[in-house]
């Protein structure tokens, strides 16, 4: 058998005997941590029931492999000191020498706090007013860099904000259409089987035009963009803090603001409202799909009635939502990612609390716009 | 056949149409330190690779212990990786663990140790690596690259290997805590036996840890042997990695230390 070097080792042996008035215990074998190991509470029990004697002699000279394991196994049955009657290969003379140390302080234990949870709600408030502190801050940093490009152009990082449209805008039209037409399609077949009652069965394209234009299009999107583009954007920048690529940037003078956080924001400023738009389409043909097939309304008809039905007031607020939508996810993504530390669970966490802290920004932004603009586009 | 701990036939290594290895036969014995030695990109951290299990050969085969590393069932190979420690170029310690339980992870891997036998063998590998106990509670995170260094290869020596990988053990440490981590593995080497296969570009740890030397050049093992026939080779990447000004530095601080002894 090619694995003969596996069975090189003899089992651990453990033998007590009696000499005279004299207890001897023999331990003989290999006594490394792979061969202990299955033997290992039957061996404790032993060296144990052995170092209750105290006059007991130990003869470890039959031990052919010693390590550390075995070594720190017999040195704690002996009490944490040499034993008194020892017989030893001189070999394994120094595996003990390595124990007789001081004894090390114990290492401090989690301590219990009364006050943990007292403790915890103040750390999460004034985490809450760092993290708006940051975002005005980054904010304000934006705003100057803005100001700066408006004056030497030259220097605009086209580049970077073209590959984050690229990435947040064109990457994300497949899974943007997939999810708009079936709601588009559940929407409109729900509505239709309550209009069906009232034989209001016309309405079917003011409900839809109203809710998708003005409310869905834009929260589905950004919902999306959120999980699809935020999430990067944290990852990215977190990955960027472990490999000090950010402290790369800051030496050669690269403000952070500027080449990173600012492309972001534009770029998803620009996007999300396309994304909207197309998103808005995508769900009214789900709806006008469904529609034809629940009421038989016809496509052209559909189209026709559709800029009657809708105030064209919605479509300006929904894309005007995007836009701020965007900066949004930007910023907080922006946020969370520079503030991760160089450790992969660091990493995890901020990615994950991005995604959840941007959701839901802009549903509570979008709430607040709601109430805003409850005069806006509604006949 | 016992000879050779790890035993390597016919490999090669290819990612896509590139081939990194090209037909290598290497038989490392026990209880030596061999050394690979190579350029840049000539898939020596490959080759520490494909010993490790972590690369598929695309064809020959890696037998360590005497067992074939891609066939094997899955509880030989298990009983295998207990039995070797590896020290990643940059530590590779896990960042969200403390010191202490980075190093107490594989012990509590086998899951028959008490967590008291754990503390106390964590404790001694702290002290053998000379780190001192009050780092144990430290994030990976918080220490310098020499003691992430050191605090790996605690770790790759929880479990008592009797086989030993290095890659790069000295790149990024300065001279002098270079000097006392070659010091730390040769008393290891002698104090447990240790079979050691190391990565290195460094002269001055190549020349003061290897036995032996495997020099991989162009796809394929130039030589394999002993520090002065390794010289003795006319190959032009051995001539230019040894016989340059810091190839010649180096022979001959270690020439000057055979004379003092």
């Amino acid at each position: 058998m090619p694995d003969v070097i596996f069975q090189t080792w003899a089992a651990p042996r453990l033998r007590r005997v009696t000499v005279g008035d004299i207890q001897r215990c023999e331990l003989g074998g290999t006594w490394n941590l792979l061969a202990l190991e299955p033997h290992l509470a039957e061996l404790q029990r032993q060296l144990v029931e052995c170092a209750s004697d105290q006059h007991c002699e130990w003869d470890l000279r039959q031990v052919q492999v010693l390590d550390d394991a075995g070594a720190m196994l017999i040195w704690r049955a002996w009490g944490k000191r040499r034993a008194a009657q020892l017989l030893l290969k001189p070999e394994h003379e120094q595996i003990f020498g390595h124990f007789d140390l001081p004894p090390e302080p114990a290492l401090p234990g989690p301590l219990h706090n009364p006050l943990y949870g007292v403790m915890a709600l103040g750390r999460a408030t004034l985490l809450l007013a760092d993290h708006l502190l940051t975002v005005v801050a980054v904010l304000g940093q934006v705003m100057l860099d803005a100001w700066y490009l408006l004056r030497q152009p030259a220097s605009i990082p086209w580049r970077e904000i073209s590959a984050s449209i690229y990435r947040t805008g064109a990457q994300a039209l497949g899974i943007t259409a997939l999810v708009g037409f079936l709601v588009g399609v559940v929407l409109s077949y729900l509505s239709a089987q309550q209009l069906k009652l009232f034989g209001a069965d016309a309405f079917i394209i003011n409900i839809l035009g109203i809710s998708v234009i003005r409310e869905l299009g834009p929260v589905l999107a950004a919902i999306l963009v959120a999980g699809r583009s935020g999430s990067a954007i944290t990852a990215q920048l977190g990955v960027m803090r472990v490999t000090e690529e950010l402290d790369a940037m800051a030496v050669m003078g690269i403000p952070h603001t500027l080449r990173l956080v600012m492309p972001k924001m534009l770029a998803l400023a620009v996007s999300m409202p396309l994304i909207i738009l197309w998103t808005n389409s995508i769900a009214l043909i789900g709806g006008m799909v469904s529609a034809h097939a629940e009421l038989g309304i016809g496509y052209v008809y559909f189209l026709q009635s559709l800029p009657d039905a809708v105030p064209i007031a919605n479509l300006w607020l929904g894309l005007g939502k995007g836009v701020v939508f965007g900066l949004l996810i930007a910023l907080v993504a922006c946020d969370f990612g520079l503030r991760i530390e160089p450790n992969t669970e660091s990493l995890g966490i901020g990615t994950t609390n991005s995604v959840v802290t941007s959701i839901t920004v802009v549903i509570i932004v979008d709430a607040a716009l709601a109430i805003l603009f409850k005069d806006v586009g509604i006949s | 056949m016992t000879e050779c701990i790890i035993e390597i036939k016919g490999l090669w290594t290819q990612f896509g149409s590139h081939i990194v290895h090209r037909d290598i036969d290497l038989c490392v014995r026990h209880g030596e330190i061999i050394s690979l030695v190579g350029g840049s990109g000539s898939g020596k951290t490959t080759l520490l690779r494909q010993m490790l299990g972590l690369e598929t050969p695309a064809r020959g085969e890696v037998r360590i212990f005497g067992i074939p590393l891609h066939g094997s069932d899955q509880s030989q190979l298990r009983k295998l990786r207990n039995r070797w420690g590896m020290l990643f170029q940059q530590g590779a310690l896990f960042s969200a663990l403390t010191v202490f339980d980075n190093i107490a992870l594989p012990l509590r891997e086998l899951r028959t140790l008490d967590e008291d036998l754990i503390h106390d063998l964590v404790m001694v590998k702290l002290e053998m690596v000379g780190i001192e106990p009050h780092h144990a509670n430290k994030m990976p995170a918080e220490l310098s690259g020499g003691m992430i260094k050191r605090i790996a290869l605690a770790r790759a020596l929880a479990l008592e290997p009797e086989l030993l990988f290095l890659d790069e053990p000295t790149a990024g440490l300065d001279p002098d805590r270079s000097e006392s981590f070659v010091k730390l593995i040769q008393e290891l080497h002698q104090e447990l036996g240790l079979t050691v296969v190391m990565v290195t570009h460094d002269l001055d740890t190549l020349v003061a840890l290897s036995n032996r030397i495997a020099v991989l050049c162009e796809q394929r093992l130039v030589i394999v042997g002993t520090l002065d026939e390794v010289v003795a080779n006319t190959h032009p990447f051995i001539r230019n990695f040894f016989m340059g000004e810091r190839g010649r530095r180096a022979l001959e601080a270690v020439k000057d230390m055979v004379l003092l002894t």
